[in-house]
């Protein structure tokens, strides 16, 4: 699962990192420090801690489970 | 008649919009979104992206942080997709040249990319040290893509003696920020006399420079690195200063800010050089004379384009924000009617994670002569402050203090007052607006220079003149 916080929006409320402790983490009060692609098994929590963002800064990819792989 | 023309215009769009070519140069950030930008306006067109790397678009600012701590694995940072873009992938393949003339864009490997509107989002490449038998030395890393980043964790994985970073900018400083975290001996060199002071100022600076040196940092400003020495397996082991002092180290990261990747544009006859792209706030690219072109558009780190808020001076952004945003314009106006045009003209943000302090920004630091604390505590490196510039608000920066910064955001947008009325609480003791601290912008540099040549408005032009050395 892809993952991608905006960090312009971001404000530290941390809501992300108690729905989603393994993903999400703040480094002193307010730096986050996610991982931009966590495994299948933390998607709940995942797709509840961006629902739950105050200012919306987390985006998890809708495209289904599988990517568009580019052919090069 | 004039209906007629507007309605045979429209027509052409229509019909551009459903069987056109559109080509995008640069597969990452702002070449993705502008991708995916173009499906959502309704282009279903021919859409191909072309990009030098060969991995499809991935994130970058991670790179200097979770993934050189050892948490996420360099190649774990690839951009979520926000739609199907149904697009033709050459990745691994440089454009190395732009033909106006035909519409073709030439690819390394010799074929050439036909379009009717062409994106370039080519980007920046990290510079490289300047001396390339020291550059190749095992051991001396720089940091801007995924690869880059997967080496420079490994070495560090391996518990070198130190790392020497130089260069104290973001990138610089938060990789020094890792290192700590790792509990690795670090070297900072900064030339200037502080870290961060391009982007931020000497006052900020200064607190940057506490920050590293309370993480035990070994911090040196205002000194240059003259030479890396190697052992003879050809790993790097020592650096020399400019103060004559030398630096045991085992790694090296040399952070030395960007280059923009507009050498494929030469002698295409678009106003490309080592400042960019020139382009309208609608991101249309200028030809080399600053008129604008209808077919060619620019995103990202490399448009160089005139901000409103900032006196009409022509900006280049390379913040995350202004990729996607730029994107999102670039594409809607490659498909759009001139009165629908948007303008893309952002406040410009940007965060850095260091130190455990979240660093942020909104509007263009440098443009301030002055700074003012207005809120917090430096001391508890927990603050906001404004930069003003002749009587208005320009800028502001926060420590630890981001939830301020919207506030700030709307001062900035309505040119308000500087010094700004004071916040209704937690007011630092001292007030006053104090200089900066910038740089002079005015040194001497050696970069290539426009020429004007030719009387006739027929001949009148520009040209490059050839860089001297």
């Amino acid at each position: 699962m892809r993952v991608v916080v905006d960090l312009n929006k971001c404000l530290g409320y941390a809501q992300c990192a108690f729905l989603a402790p393994t993903v999400f983490e703040l480094h002193g009060e307010e730096a986050l420090m996610y991982d931009p692609n966590p495994g299948d098994a933390t998607r709940l929590k995942v797709l509840r801690a961006a629902a739950a963002c105050p200012v919306q800064a987390i985006l998890v990819e809708h495209l289904g489970d599988k990517d568009e792989s580019p052919a090069s | 008649m004039i209906a007629a023309t507007k309605e045979k215009v429209a027509d052409v769009v229509a019909t551009f919009k459903s069987t056109g070519r559109i080509v995008i140069v640069g597969a990452s950030l702002a070449g993705l979104r502008a991708a995916e930008a173009l499906r959502k306006e309704g282009f279903t067109g021919h859409l191909t992206i072309i990009g030098d790397e060969a991995e499809e678009p991935y994130d970058r600012p991670p790179l200097s942080k979770q993934v050189l701590k050892g948490w996420v694995p360099a190649d774990h940072t690839k951009l979520p997709r926000v739609r199907e873009i149904d697009a033709e992938w050459l990745l691994g393949e440089a454009a190395v040249r732009l033909d106006r003339v035909n519409k073709l864009v030439h690819l390394a490997g010799g074929d050439q990319i036909p379009f009717d509107r062409l994106l370039i989002a080519t980007g920046t490449r990290a510079r490289q040290w300047f001396n390339p038998k020291e550059a190749a030395l095992d051991g001396v890393y720089t940091i801007r893509t995924s690869n880059d980043a997967a080496r420079l964790q490994e070495a560090l994985a391996a518990k070198p003696g130190r790392v020497l970073v130089i260069g104290a900018g973001f990138v610089g400083s938060e990789v020094a920020s890792v290192c700590r975290e790792l509990g690795l001996a670090v070297t900072v060199a900064e030339r200037a006399s502080a870290p961060l002071v391009g982007a931020l100022g000497g006052v900020i600076g200064k607190i940057a420079a506490e920050m590293q040196q309370d993480h035990g940092v070994d911090l040196r400003c205002g000194i240059g690195v003259k030479s890396l020495e190697g052992d003879d397996k050809g790993h790097v082991r020592r650096a020399q200063l400019s103060d004559d002092s030398v630096v045991e180290c085992d790694v090296v990261l040399t952070s030395l800010g960007s280059i923009r990747n507009t050498e494929w544009l030469e002698g295409s006859g678009l106003a490309a050089g080592f400042w960019g792209v020139g382009c309208d706030a609608g991101c249309r690219a200028f030809d080399i004379n600053g008129v604008v072109t209808d077919s060619i558009f620019v995103a990202g780190d490399i448009a160089r384009f005139p901000h409103v808020l900032y006196e009409y001076q022509f900006l280049t952004l390379e913040h995350w924000d202004n990729a996607v945003l730029g994107a999102a314009v670039a594409a809607h106006n490659m498909v759009s009617l001139e009165a629908d045009r948007w303008p893309h003209l952002p406040l410009p943000g940007f965060w850095s994670g260091q130190f455990g302090v979240n660093i942020k920004s909104v509007g263009v630091c440098p443009f301030g002569e002055e700074i003012l604390f207005t809120q917090g505590s430096v001391k508890e490196r927990r603050f906001a402050a404004a930069y003003g510039h002749r009587g208005r608000i320009v800028a502001a920066v926060t420590f630890n203090h981001a939830k301020w910064l919207d506030h700030y955001a709307a001062q900035i947008e309505r040119s308000a007052p500087f010094p700004p009325p004071p916040a209704g609480f937690d007011r630092p003791r001292d007030m006053k607006p104090v200089p900066a601290e910038f740089p002079d912008p005015r040194v001497p540099t050696s970069l290539p220079t426009v020429i004007l040549t030719g009387h006739d408005p027929t001949e009148r032009g520009a040209e490059f003149q050839a860089r001297l050395h």
